[in-house]
């Protein structure tokens, strides 16, 4: 139940140094089926304190024209769930960075929820997070991942209903992702001027750490979110760098990022 | 409204639910409420059923095809004529209720996904009607082989956006009005054509298309003194299907028939059978019947029509095909395309692609139920928007 604990420990350890958590998201298998475990390592190596690895979905309804772009890029590389938790496997050889399963539903339904899950554990895997089963949807499958030891990451929008929001965190752990602007995922020029006051609701009724994402493209608004969030999300922008400059471009995009946050 | 009231979870047996991002939930909820209330209120009914009299032509009639029964070998066929609506399908029945119901939200955009073009037309049509913003969002492969529609689309005000995504057919454009719905929520409406989708979707469509099964069932007794021994339709998503199913549910001596697309046959992969060879899943918000492979990914579908192009069914069939009381099979393309012919030249009607699938299948079986009294067919829409892609398939110079 508390076997998310390189999340939890990532959190206490980084708000015991007055730092914000750095959550980059990366499609596995993209951009190539070999890119994922040496991405994995950079990525650690320049400041990421938790990685969200995105299984890739045909249909990925919740993702902007970037994200669609490497998920159907990975599945013609022949990116399976199975291979998925192979690269994570490997990568956890010696390597203690919290990894977060990011995944539509029915990749892991056609898996098997328990073989998945069990499986997802001994790979190593900290966490998940399924874009299309928000809280409620679907208390079996629900309970069973809360029962299992991966973290279960809710995600809260600022559509959620205000009374809706202590529900939403039930049966989650680890952090909460709040969604910083409705749409889907992608980078964006202007984030929510009403942040902080967002965040501060949040907080008042939610006690996990809360990791902001959607649209965070630049150090400078990473610097802005890391003075009010938890935790910042970074996924769009960091899969454009990659494509503009490989593993290198993608790892020096997110040193930018680091930087920034830790200078603001 | 009807017989079958989803579970507590707002589920067919299993099948439905909410699988959808986060940020959708309280738009969810909104509309859930705002169709309750709706739904029990005279004056909504009231008002939905004079604009399906007066504007849309309702009821429609139930015509005895006998040259078709002639050559199917069964005295008593009834076409339910869906075509006869204006916009020339069953669409519109939907698309006025769920408008109306927009307006009652205080939603003044609308946006919805087409295949075929008839739902995109019936959503611009109610648009133009209250003075609605339009965006459809269509396949680029269904704007290619449905250039009348959009045109027809473009004419009543809407902005039809083209998605070159993934397999740039109905799957990708219901992904696209779902992102463009995430994006926009709280001043859009979505209006989805068919009974799929997150819950309420599936009931309120069906609800709003169930006025086909009413009439059909008023109209056969009325007629022949009896129920039909059958009733068939062909299913994409299905609202036409359980549309006219929905008043015979509890009649258990009427056999419920949906007739799939089998594409250029099952055995080649091509097609758009999801009952009839899928496995549950979840797509578009809801647990159904999928077209997928081993590691659930979603497998594209395949039609000659493109309104039954769709890898996924809506929950209340897969429940129906379940608990037995519903059954399901598929013809192809080629049998769709004759039938296309025959009944064109049998009794003067020109059917759309899609429901030319039950009418080829009525084709087949027809003479088993002889005995057994009056079939009915359901005719969901016309033709015409069909014509030019048939005649191209056939050799023929596009049309238009």
């Amino acid at each position: 139940m508390d076997d998310d604990v390189l999340i939890s420990k990532s959190f206490k350890l980084l708000g015991s140094e007055g730092r914000t958590a750095l959550i980059p998201y990366v499609t596995a298998g993209y951009p190539t089926r070999d890119a994922t475990v040496p991405l994995l390592e950079r990525l650690k190596d320049v400041g990421a304190d938790i990685v969200e690895l995105g299984i890739p979905f045909s249909d990925p309804l919740a993702d902007g024209p970037t994200i669609q772009r490497s998920s159907f890029a990975a599945l013609e590389n022949g990116t399976t769930v199975a291979s998925v938790l192979d690269d994570l496997r490997t990568f956890r050889d010696g390597n203690d960075l919290p990894i977060v399963l990011f995944s539509y539903l029915n990749p892991i339904l056609a898996y098997g929820l328990e073989a998945f899950l069990s499986d997802a554990v001994t790979a190593g895997a900290d966490g998940i997070l399924l874009t299309d089963l928000p809280t409620g949807a679907d208390p079996e499958v629900e309970a069973r991942i809360s029962e299992s030891p991966l973290a279960l990451i809710r995600l809260i929008a600022p559509t959620t209903p205000s009374e809706r929001v202590p529900k939403v965190t039930r049966g989650g752990s680890g952090f909460v992702y709040y969604i910083s602007r409705t749409g889907v995922t992608g980078a964006r020029v202007k984030l929510r001027e009403s942040l902080a006051e967002e965040l501060g609701q949040i907080r008042s009724v939610v006690s996990l750490p809360v990791a902001v994402g959607f649209g965070i493209s630049t150090p400078e608004q990473a610097a802005s979110v890391a003075g009010v969030a938890d935790g910042v999300v970074i996924g769009s922008a960091l899969i454009e760098a990659l494509d503009k400059g490989g593993i290198d471009g993608g790892a020096d995009f997110l040193h930018s990022i680091r930087i920034g946050m830790d200078r603001g | 409204m009807s017989t079958e009231t989803p579970t507590p979870m707002n589920r067919f047996g299993p099948f439905g639910g909410r699988y959808v991002p986060e940020t959708l939930i309280g738009a969810l909820d909104e509309l859930s409420s705002a169709y309750d209330e709706a739904a029990s209120d005279q004056k909504f009914s009231s008002e939905v059923g004079s604009l399906l009299r007066d504007f849309g032509g309702r009821p429609t009639a139930l015509y005895h095809a006998k040259r078709l029964g002639e050559a199917a070998g069964h005295p008593s066929i009834y076409l339910k004529r869906e075509d006869l609506n204006h916009t020339g399908a069953h669409k519109i029945n939907n698309t006025i209720g769920q408008a109306l119901l927009a307006i009652r939200m205080g939603k003044r955009r609308i946006i919805a996904e087409t295949g075929a073009g008839q739902h995109g037309v019936a959503t611009a049509t109610a648009c133009a009607l209250f003075d609605l913003e339009c965006i459809v969002y269509m396949g680029e492969e269904d704007v290619e082989r449905q250039a009348l529609n959009v045109y027809r689309m473009k004419l009543l005000g809407a902005e039809v956006r083209a998605v070159g995504s993934g397999t740039r057919t109905l799957k990708d454009a219901t992904n696209e009005a779902i992102r463009d719905w995430v994006t926009s929520v709280e001043t859009t409406h979505y209006i989805i054509g068919s009974v799929v989708g997150p819950d309420p979707f599936p009931r309120m469509v069906r609800d709003f298309q169930a006025v086909i099964g009413r009439e059909t069932r008023e109209q056969i007794l009325e007629i022949t003194g009896r129920l039909p021994s059958a009733v068939f339709a062909c299913v994409g998503g299905g609202s036409n299907a359980i549309g006219i199913f929905d008043s015979f549910l509890s009649d258990k001596e009427v056999r419920l028939i949906g007739v799939e697309a089998a594409g250029t046959g099952i055995e080649t992969g091509q097609h758009a059978a999801s009952l009839a060879v899928g496995k549950p899943g979840v797509l578009h918000g809801s647990f159904s019947y999928l077209l997928q492979d081993e590691d659930g990914q979603v497998s594209p579908a395949h039609s000659v029509s493109a309104g039954l192009d769709y890898p996924g069914v809506g929950p209340e069939h897969s429940y129906l095909k379940d608990i037995g009381r519903a059954e399901y099979t598929a013809v192809t393309d080629q049998d769709a395309l004759d039938a296309f012919h025959r009944l064109a030249e049998l009794e003067g009607i020109i059917p759309a692609l899609e429901s030319a699938h039950a009418i080829a299948y009525v084709l087949k079986v027809a003479a088993k139920y002889r005995n057994d009294g009056p079939v009915v067919v359901c005719l969901s829409g016309r033709g015409d928007k069909d014509v030019s892609h048939v005649a191209q398939i056939e050799g023929n110079e596009p049309l238009v």
